[in-house]
């Protein structure tokens, strides 16, 4: 677990937000979506903070900002202190990789393992092709695979193997961050494990932090030191992972956790008052984003936004745990 | 890792399970190709008449047993010798004399011609702006499919007579007017497999990784929509060869005495009734090579295309 120390946090997320102007048929006019709204993070070499939410709530997009494939519209992003706007795309691509969801779109079906790995390598014009050749095989081993598959290609290969192709891409330059993009969730149960021990490893060898995205609470708690929970683009609440699963404060969290389905059929499908709408993100609802679906909401939730409380590691944001005065805090 | 798992208990469960990686099996998608390719009688057949078509061009001045353009006014119309006409003029002679297999022979030169250089210049522009529509969206989606619609409205039949009534009829201004008329298609069918392409993560790993915008297009997009090109060039090129015929057989294409095979219909079509093989020979063979190059392009998608794969 990462203590608070004084070197600087290897990502640090100040303010950030982005917003697309959606436009609604042709001659509608341009509305503001805010997908991250308002998000700071920080993350210290060898966390893994594992990020939590429905689909739609700004994880992916997130995702994309910190890759540098998106630019925030405000707020800025640290590696070890420095901004990103201000490296370019290339060096930041050396300090931050990505793993995706699905390992049959994210590998070129047209091109070789070799080709595949290497091209990082070939991009940033890194050793010739002889030392590429060996620095594929290295990695390959790394990630479990036979040097032997170099010559084959995505087709010929399962899901949990494709998956260990994308993660030896995405460590060959030795990055220093890795955002993982639900790698696990197109897989087989028996292969997720394997993906996410070797995930679990890899961080312990090469001291890699890793931004896990993920909806399965399960697969969070595995691997996450901490766990940041999104909702309607912004983080209600953020904790150390074993203070988030024992004492859930949010009533989102709570009904996250609620949610998720025991093997035993007995107990029949949890009651979270979630509903099953999903607000809509051009229009939030007033006040907090998640009265309208919250179990313990209070009169002044459909006002007043909520601010920001910490309580060691752990903050949230709810009124519940606010001042309680319920003014915004200064 | 801290605490049990206390959700799933599969995660436990799964993790002794750690077994060796089974096996790479399987065939390359090289092989495969290849042997789709050999399973495919259309194909093959089509490959087989263009091949030879090609070489039967490439090669005119040595298998043509006349000179196209020699006229014999004394052995005009001569019939074929399936009609009771001469092995010295097998398909026989048209009305001034020429002979008919050798002017055949020329005339595959300017179709083939017509349909690979329309065909070249439409792809290249077509796959230009298609790609970029596809690739960047917004407004340049927006400017390429306003282009692709005003390009739709035109008749190309009428604005190619305008054209060629305007410039008058040649070799090269028939192959510039088809090339700068039949690339609606190749944008259409290339935006709508870059849009499609461009959402793959791979397309998104390899701009995480760096690749400059032209190093993503050319080296992970392009090669995962050439298929589709290569079928819209064997649609385009039957097009282009097609529409080569109808403008010489309307005398506003290629201009006589060259040997085209629409002009050759056009000259022979006063005399259809009495000598009907005039029109039937260079009708029949233009239908040999367009169903010949439409069948090479249906079996390419056929081979090609990603629902075929397993």
């Amino acid at each position: 677990m990462s203590e608070g120390n004084a070197s600087p946090p290897v990502l640090e997320l100040r303010n950030v937000s982005k917003t697309y102007q959606i436009k609604q048929g042709m001659f509608g006019e341009r509305k503001p979506l805010k997908a991250v709204n308002d998000v700071s993070l920080s993350l210290q070499r060898g966390d893994v903070l594992g990020l939590v939410g429905e689909s739609g709530c700004g994880k992916s997009t997130l995702a994309k900002i910190l890759l540098g494939l998106e630019a925030p519209t405000s707020g800025e992003v640290l590696v070890d202190g420095e901004p990103i706007g201000a490296q370019n795309r290339r060096l930041l691509a050396r300090r931050i990789q990505p793993i995706f969801q699905d390992p049959y779109s994210s590998l070129n079906p047209r091109k070789s393992i070799r080709d595949i790995i290497s091209l990082p390598l070939r991009v940033h014009g890194i050793g010739d092709s002889a030392s590429q050749d060996k620095a594929v095989r290295e990695i390959l081993d790394v990630v479990g695979l036979p040097s032997r598959v170099m010559n084959s290609y995505p087709s010929q290969m399962s899901g949990g193997q494709r998956q260990r192709v994308a993660i030896a891409r995405a460590l060959i330059m030795k990055p220093e961050v890795v955002v993982c993009d639900e790698p696990t969730s197109a897989l087989d149960v028996s292969v997720q494990s394997q993906i996410l021990n070797l995930l679990g490893e890899l961080r312990r060898e090469f001291g890699l932090t890793y931004l896990f995205i993920s909806h399965n609470l399960a697969v969070v708690e595995h691997l996450a030191t901490r766990v940041a929970v999104m909702y309607l683009g912004r983080i209600v609440e953020e904790a150390p992972v074993g203070a988030l699963f024992d004492e859930p404060r949010h009533p989102y969290t709570e009904a996250l956790l609620a949610s998720v389905l025991t093997p035993e059929p007995d107990l029949g499908v949890p009651d979270t008052h979630l509903g099953a709408t999903y607000p809509n993100p051009i229009e939030p609802p007033t006040g907090c984003h998640f009265h309208p679906r919250c179990a313990r909401v209070m009169e002044r939730c459909k006002g007043v936004a909520p601010q920001i409380t910490c309580d060691g590691e752990h903050s949230v944001e709810c009124h519940l745990y606010g001042r309680e005065s319920g003014q915004a805090v200064a | 890792m801290p605490g049990s798992i206390r959700v799933f208990g599969w995660l436990e469960m799964a993790r002794t399970a750690d077994t060796l990686l089974e096996d790479i099996q399987g065939p390359t998608p090289g092989q495969m190709l290849r042997k789709r390719i050999f399973g495919h009688q259309g194909l093959l057949f089509g490959v087989a008449v263009l091949g030879l078509l090609l070489l039967v061009a490439i090669f005119a001045p040595l298998l043509a047993p006349h000179d196209p353009y020699a006229q014999d006014l004394l052995a005009r119309m001569q019939p074929p010798v399936f009609l009771g006409g001469s092995w010295e003029h097998p398909l026989g002679t048209d009305h001034l004399g020429r002979d008919y297999l050798s002017r055949l022979i020329y005339g595959a030169r300017i179709s083939l011609l017509i349909g690979g250089f329309a065909a070249l210049i439409s792809g290249l522009i077509g796959t230009a702006m298609g790609v970029a529509a596809g690739y960047f969206g917004g407004r340049v989606d927006m400017a390429v499919t306003f282009l692709i619609n005003v390009r739709l409205a035109m008749p190309v039949v009428l604005v190619a007579l305008a054209i060629v009534a305007v410039f008058g009829g040649s070799l090269q201004v028939v192959i510039l007017v088809l090339g700068f008329l039949l690339w609606d298609r190749f944008a259409v069918v290339m935006r709508s497999s870059t849009l499609q392409v461009r959402s793959r993560e791979y397309v998104t790993a390899a701009q995480a990784i760096g690749c400059s915008t032209s190093r993503v297009i050319l080296s992970e997009i392009m090669p995962n929509i050439v298929n589709n090109l290569i079928v819209v060039v064997t649609l385009e090129m039957a097009h282009a060869i097609l529409l080569e015929a109808a403008l010489s057989f309307l005398g506003l294409g290629v201009q006589p005495p060259t040997p085209s095979w629409g002009l050759m219909v056009s000259e022979g079509k006063q005399m259809m009734l009495f000598e009907p093989w005039l029109v039937a020979i260079p009708g029949i063979t233009l239908f040999v090579l367009v169903l010949a190059i439409n069948l090479l392009g249906d079996g390419l998608r056929d081979v090609t295309a990603p629902e075929n794969r397993s």
